[in-house]
């Protein structure tokens, strides 16, 4: 069966093809406009920045280089020739690593229960009063944006040097991000059963505990161990600040030109956030499903 | 009214066994996960000399930080913290374009539906380790090759965006539906038709939405690059934290948190605009 396709006549056809030049033309343009605007925005950026791309080129070589002088053993043989060489500091990076490790998740499980506290009251179907609920969200506002790092700057001078000031700006700065995600949840779950426990007579708490919360449970559970991956690679720089961890060992190693250092740094780094994604991913997969991510 | 008949629990355990008689591996697995996790965090606390002793005399300090911090004064110095915040934004801008522009090619390859496994996986691991990096660890390195200074900012934002945008990129391009794709080729399309009609007009409204999120997290991102000295208003933060200028520490906090306001509520309006109501 074969079908004929129909062409318009000619005058017809002219005046289509016009109209459709002058919609795609409006289009273009349009387009143009915002275009020009980013890169007027680009190019004010560029000044502000002290972009020097001369600067730039001439030193792009030093990037290349910089790998290639990390990955060479300080007798000028690379660094996977002689392993035992190149990670001779195991045993304190090990023990530094378990200390970010346990920073990061010490750091988490005190946000979170904070979070859990908190997004009760922030959450606009639960809380119990609407100032209260304005209050709460503007605290965890401000634990939120404000990077953790800064808050390990300020508690490294409140609390001294040390893991404790890097656990308590991590647990700040989760409180603020968990407890916007964990009031987001709230609010998503069906208010129902709300109404049935509270027909029994029962109290906000009762309300919250046996209607709320074995709805949202697996999602507080998914968020904070995405939280606890986020945190294990912002525990890893906690040490520049002095905050704990291997960090300072990091920073100690570029700021000293201890070039195959940095990369066996880099590397444990690397490979325990790989690890700790694979198994938090797996630990998700194990408790909710496949759906853990939503 | 009824008066409710007290329920014959024999009954209803009959009834319903699987309520009633739980294995007990069942009804254990909860709070042994629970008190195995809470055992690791105790264990926390001692390994990292989390005293109470140390935590109640580091709150009370910090209790008068914050009342030295009040009110926010930038004293004299407003005219170079203003220079800094726009130092910053342009960082984050900059940064984040440089890192979508490379990223978009190179998340081509990390798409499962455009290029075989054996291209996708060693391109995957790259963005991943790339990813692993944080981003101030990053700054330190570009302060090495371009001196100090914003540029090793940008520098540093672009690396480490460039690793999270390829992955979110070419996830948003796995998404894809293949039939414009399929209709480009009936139609006689070669492979770069395909890429530019079939593929760009589904994931550039994606990728928009996911630039513009990401230039509001770097404008965070790029308040902190400046504690290691790599530009911004994070340098101005440091200093005036070492030498315990409280007053502007909190004027510099305050200037961050509108700032970070701003640019969240602009790139709303814009996602809004590009995307449109049907995508959150």
């Amino acid at each position: 069966m074969t079908s004929a396709i129909a062409i318009l006549p000619g005058q017809q056809l002219a005046a289509l093809k016009d109209a459709y030049r002058k919609a795609v033309a409006r289009k273009r343009l349009r387009l143009a406009f915002w275009v020009a605007l980013l890169v007027g925005a680009l190019v004010l950026a560029g000044f502000g920045a002290e972009v020097n791309l001369r600067a730039f080129f001439s030193h792009l070589g030093n990037f290349v280089s910089y790998f290639d002088r990390i990955l060479k053993l300080d007798d000028g043989t690379r660094v996977w020739t002689n392993i035992g060489e190149w990670l001779w500091g195991w045993k304190k990076w090990l023990k530094l690593l378990g200390e970010t490790l346990l920073i990061s998740y010490v750091g988490t499980v005190i946000g979170a229960v904070l979070a859990f506290v908190l997004n009760f009251l922030a959450a606009e179907n639960t809380s119990p009063r609407r100032w209260l609920s304005f209050v709460v969200r503007r605290l965890l506002e401000f634990a939120r944006t404000v990077p953790s790092i800064v808050f390990a700057l300020i508690f490294v001078i409140a609390f001294g040097l040390g893991a404790i000031a890097g656990v308590l700006a991590i647990a700040v700065h989760s409180t603020g991000a968990l407890g916007k995600l964990f009031s987001e949840v709230v609010e998503n779950a069906d208010m129902k059963p709300v109404e049935a426990v509270r027909a029994t007579g029962a109290g906000w708490v009762s309300c919250m505990r046996f209607a709320v919360l074995p709805q949202v449970i697996a999602g507080y559970a998914s968020y904070a161990l995405l939280r606890f991956e986020i945190n294990v690679r912002e525990a890893s720089v906690m040490g520049f600040v002095g905050a704990g961890g291997i960090g300072q060992e990091l920073i100690e190693a570029i700021r000293k030109f201890y070039y195959s250092d940095v990369s066996a740094i880099l590397v444990t780094i690397i490979v325990t956030v790989f690890v700790i994604d694979i198994g938090t991913g797996w630990l998700r997969g194990r408790l909710f499903g496949g759906n853990g991510r939503t | 009214m009824s008066q409710v008949p007290a329920p014959d629990r024999a009954r209803l355990r009959a009834r319903y066994p699987e309520v009633f008689n739980r294995p007990a591996s069942a009804r254990l697995s909860t709070p042994a996960m629970v008190l195995f996790a809470f055992g690791i965090f105790v264990f926390g606390l001692v390994d990292l000399d989390f005293s109470p002793a140390r935590f109640f005399l580091g709150l009370r300090e910090l209790g008068w930080i914050t009342l030295l911090m009040l009110p926010p004064d930038p004293g004299s110095s407003l005219p170079l913290y203003l220079k800094a915040l726009g130092e910053t934004l342009s960082i984050a801008l900059l940064g984040t374009s440089l890192a979508a522009v490379l990223a978009l090619p190179v998340s081509l390859l990390a798409a499962r539906n455009l290029v075989p496994e054996i291209v996708r996986f060693p391109v995957r691991r790259l963005l991943d380790s790339i990813r692993g990096v944080d981003t101030l660890i990053w700054a330190l390195v570009w302060i090495n090759v371009v001196g100090l200074g914003p540029f090793a900012g940008v520098l540093a934002i672009a690396v480490s965006d460039f690793g999270a945008f390829g992955k979110l990129f070419s996830e948003a391009i796995e998404a894809v539906d293949r039939k414009p794709v399929e209709g480009i080729r009936a139609s006689g399309g070669s492979g770069l038709h395909e890429i530019r009609f079939g593929l760009m007009p589904q994931v550039l409204p994606v990728i928009a939405g996911q630039v513009l999120y990401f230039i509001e997290s770097n404008t965070r991102s790029a308040t902190i690059i400046g504690i290691v000295g790599a530009g911004g208003i994070g340098l101005q933060l440091a200093e005036q934290i070492r030498v315990l200028e409280w007053q502007k520490v909190s004027f510099l906090i305050v200037m961050i948190l509108i700032a970070v306001a701003a640019i969240d509520w602009m790139s709303g309006k814009l996602r809004f605009a590009i995307i449109g109501r049907t995508a959150a």
